[in-house]
């Protein structure tokens, strides 16, 4: 032991190495090289007899996703739907987390983040199945108590996306807002600034990095959603549910449709990079 | 930034709103476990479908399942989490910042580019699926919660302590085991506990990685709900798997002082 420890102490870099190894393998070998697979497959072709993947190199798959227009009409339902769930969520987060932050008395405080928070880790399908009880059309509770349900369709696939992931955004704009010293917000206001001037200079600037990652979740999460859109959706299709639809039948269709999410949030994250949110998760 | 009272209380009730409406899905579906009908509408409370729920071979085989499995996800997401903690805490290296993107890549991006990607690899190798697969994708996506856990407090402990333990005649690992160690305990606990909360109610990963005989306590719910007959063993599950994820967060919240923050999520 003594003498391995020494060893440790005068090589940090195999000290290095031996923290680095394990993880290394796993993440950057087996993960990344699952999405260099999932890239790789989406190149092969499916055997329209056997319904064998057969592995030969083409572009048939994208082409049948440009060419295809239910695949564009998927994609550019799923971006919007993406878009307005976060819209809604950061709509939502930031008076919310300004209550918590700046308005509540501690204890207050204390109650409600645990109550904003906790939900985020209760079972996600649970809380998509409790909605599809909701909003049925037939005697959903919501129907019951307010006569009217948004029923199954894109209404309530946004609704519940902005449901589940609402927590997630709350988060990193509760602990942006937290970090903002008072004294900025009263400085604003000797200086004659407005609440909503104090709000649209103040806040929102500094809290540009939380929203960013914020946002991320929200919209990532949208984007690859396929279990609760089946739930509440209707008919309504996502990029998900057409990864999922075709994963069984046609693999290489599959992996390539769901490189459209990945490419998108790549970019996303890589920007957001930029901005320092990453910092914020 | 002087809020009239009128803004104050408006933003008071909308908070108070958004809570309800937060939990009322959850509490709905809990109440749902002890409904006498076998239906989603709740109109009397029991627990008949307790027992049964509980013997029922296929409920039993998928709790275990789901036990299995997280147990397995969390041990290995300790191992590798810790590890990488002490790598970025304690060392600058040539792609250290493309490593920590890295880390956070599988909860950042959708479960099901997750799923299918190993999936696509498994395949790829001659893997033949099952707990084993489950148990790989889960502890991938596992990671990270450690990570972040062991990360925030190995950045609050003074290295002093440590050096003090070196002048004193220890070697590297006498100092972990007596002075490093214990003071991460309760970031272990808290990572623990995640990390095993994550796995446990995991669906869209396990569904593309678990094959045809693996079943977890998810999978099962996702399978029976629209099966009227066993909608009451469903509900049961539901409580459990609700329960499985919600107290054990409620502990690891108090065991990381700075609570279960994004840093720790999914």
């Amino acid at each position: 032991m003594r003498a391995l420890s020494r060893l440790l102490y005068r090589r940090p870099k195999l000290r290095l190495l031996a923290l680095l190894s394990a993880p290394m393998v796993w993440l950057v070998v087996a993960y990344l090289g699952a999405l260099a697979a999932l890239l790789i497959t989406s190149f092969y072709k499916l055997d329209g007899f056997s319904g064998a993947t057969i592995k030969e190199f083409g572009f048939q798959n994208f082409t049948e996703i440009r060419t295809v227009s239910v695949y564009r009409h998927v994609v550019v339902r799923t971006v919007l739907v993406a878009t307005a769930v976060t819209v809604i969520d950061l709509a939502l987060a930031i008076p919310i987390s300004f209550y918590l932050a700046k308005i509540a008395s501690p204890r207050v405080r204390r109650i409600l983040s645990v109550a904003v928070t906790m939900p985020l880790w209760a079972s996600y399908l649970v809380k998509a199945y409790a909605w599809r009880t909701f909003v049925d059309p037939g005697d959903g509770l919501i129907k019951k108590v307010f006569g009217v349900t948004p029923g199954l369709g894109l209404a309530s696939t946004t609704i519940v996306l902005a449901y589940l992931w609402l927590p997630y955004a709350i988060l990193p704009v509760y602990a942006g807002l937290e970090r903002l010293p008072d004294s900025l917000l009263e400085a604003s206001a000797d200086l004659g600034g407005h609440a909503l001037v104090t709000f649209r200079k103040v806040v929102i600037p500094v809290l540009g990095p939380a929203l960013v990652a914020g946002s991320i979740f929200t919209f990532s999460l949208s984007m690859g959603d396929y279990i609760a859109v089946d739930l509440v959706g209707g008919k309504t299709q996502m990029i998900g549910s057409v990864v999922y639809d075709n994963f069984v039948q046609n693999g290489p269709l599959a992996a390539a449709v769901s490189l459209i999410p990945m490419a998108i949030m790549l970019v996303y994250l890589l920007g957001a990079r930029q901005t320092g949110a990453l910092e914020n998760m | 930034m002087h809020l009239s009272k009128t803004a104050r209380r408006a933003i008071a009730g909308l908070t108070s709103l958004v809570v309800v409406i937060l939990w009322a899905p959850i509490i709905y579906a809990g109440l749902l476990a002890f409904n006498t009908a076998k239906s989603t509408t709740l109109q009397g409370l029991t627990v008949k479908w307790w027992p049964e729920a509980f013997r029922d071979p296929e409920v039993r085989e998928a709790l275990w399942g789901s036990t299995r499995t997280a147990f397995f996800a969390t041990i290995i997401a300790l191992i590798l989490g810790t590890l990488l903690a002490f790598a970025i805490q304690r060392f600058s290296f040539f792609g250290k910042d493309a490593l920590s993107f890295a880390v956070v890549l599988p909860i950042a991006l959708p479960g099901i580019i997750t799923g299918i990607a190993l999936n696509s690899a498994f395949r790829q190798l001659g893997v033949s699926f099952g707990f084993k697969t489950i148990v790989i994708a889960h502890a991938t996506f596992c990671i990270v919660v450690v990570h972040n856990n062991v990360l925030a407090r190995l950045r609050r402990l003074p290295a002093s302590l440590e050096e003090a333990s070196a002048d004193l005649g220890a070697h590297t690992f006498t100092t972990l085991r007596h002075v490093t160690f214990p003071m991460l305990a309760s970031s272990f606990g808290a990572g623990a506990i995640l990390a095993f909360a994550l796995s446990f109610d995991e669906i869209v990963v396990t569904t593309f990685t678990a094959g045809a005989n693996a079943k977890t306590l998810p999978q099962y719910i996702l399978g029976n709900f629209s099966r009227p007959n066993n909608l009451p063993k469903v509900n049961v599950a539901v409580l459990v798997v609700l329960l499985l994820s919600i107290i054990p967060v409620w502990f690891a919240q108090r065991l990381s002082e700075s609570g279960p923050g994004m840093a720790s999520s999914r």
